[in-house]
């Protein structure tokens, strides 16, 4: 009998980084255009991981020209090409919806020091 | 070969198509289908295996007549679709392709007693503003004339179990290694449901 775990199993990625909320992460998404197809960057803050296996998804959230814009992506979705982790945040809860209320100063994000010795 | 045959569903996931979007599929596990019987204007397909202490001597003898060690769980008649195949023959998910249109039908979920708002999507009354009609049906036909109720009326009862046939389904993808059909949407039933998968003409009047 075939499991439908094992089935979805094949359909994942395998190059993801480890990435959290609070990460500021770049999205490398494929971009078509008529017949042209290219890179779009969008980069920000992750915002949220939510879901497990292939239907896990991301929350991007970015201010491009002052105004917030969110992008959520299907995790295992061909059409993102690379995802980049920029710069890790540290924060203290897994779902950084309360961003949204804050702007400039506030909505700052201290990095993570890595304490393991390399 | 015969318009369908006989699976099981195994659930509902994702499949990620070319162009990078995202498609609902349900995955049936369908076939391979032993032909028990070729009668007129239909074949008889066979699907799983009954437990030995469960089998009558007749269901046995029939299977045996198909070349089965064992009788199948679940038997359905189907109709012919081209050539008609001979008994003992096989029928696998070979016979659908990426694209084709299907009908499924199987046994839907049991809902229990359900009133008018979730049995037939009655919008039901306003939740306040002193109305006290807030899920109930309202009336159910005129007075004197006709002194009676229309038959068929909607009313409350029980919901879901029934035999069900989603029609204008698409196949997103067929695995023949292992007997897997990927149909775009959901289909009746619970998972290990017993389900029918037939050709459909084209889309049907729903789509």
């Amino acid at each position: 009998m075939v499991h439908l775990s094992t089935l979805t199993r094949e359909g994942l990625k395998t190059d993801i980084p480890m990435f959290a909320p609070g990460d500021t992460i770049k999205v490398m998404v494929r971009v078509r255009e008529g017949e042209k197809e290219r890179l779009q960057a969008f980069e920000g803050v992750c915002l949220a991981r939510r879901g497990g296996g292939i239907d896990e998804t991301f929350t991007v959230r970015k201010i491009s020209a002052s105004v917030g814009v969110e992008r959520i992506f299907p995790l295992h979705s061909p059409s993102i090409a690379t995802i980049e982790l920029v710069r890790r945040g540290r924060v203290r809860r897994a779902k950084l919806y309360y961003l949204r209320k804050l702007s400039g100063k506030g909505a700052r994000i201290r990095e993570k020091r890595e304490q393991t010795t390399e | 070969m015969t318009a369908g045959l006989i699976g099981r569903k195994v659930g509902m996931t994702r499949v990620f198509i070319d162009d990078g979007s995202s498609v609902p599929v349900t995955v049936i596990e369908a076939g391979p289908c032993r032909v028990l019987q070729v009668r007129e204007g239909g074949v008889q397909l066979g699907f799983g295996e009954k437990r030995a202490q469960r089998t009558l001597k007749a269901e046995l003898g029939h299977a045996k007549a198909a070349g089965l060690t064992t009788a199948p769980s679940v038997v359905r008649t189907f109709d012919v679709n081209g050539e008609s195949p001979k008994q003992g023959d096989t029928v696998t998910v070979g016979i659908f392709a990426a694209g084709d249109w299907v009908k499924v039908t199987g046994q839907s979920k049991g809902r229990g007693f359900q009133g008018v708002v979730h049995r037939y999507g009655s919008g039901g009354g306003p939740g306040s503003h002193g109305n006290t009609r807030h899920r109930k049906p309202g009336s159910i036909g005129a007075g004197t004339d006709p002194s009676r109720v229309i038959k068929g009326k909607r009313m409350p009862g029980h919901m879901g179990d029934r035999r069900h046939t989603e029609l204008g389904l698409k196949v997103v993808r067929v695995d023949a290694d292992r007997n897997l059909l990927f149909v775009r949407g959901a289909i009746p039933g619970a998972k290990n449901g017993i389900v029918t998968v037939a050709k459909q003409g084209g889309r049907s009047r729903h789509d």
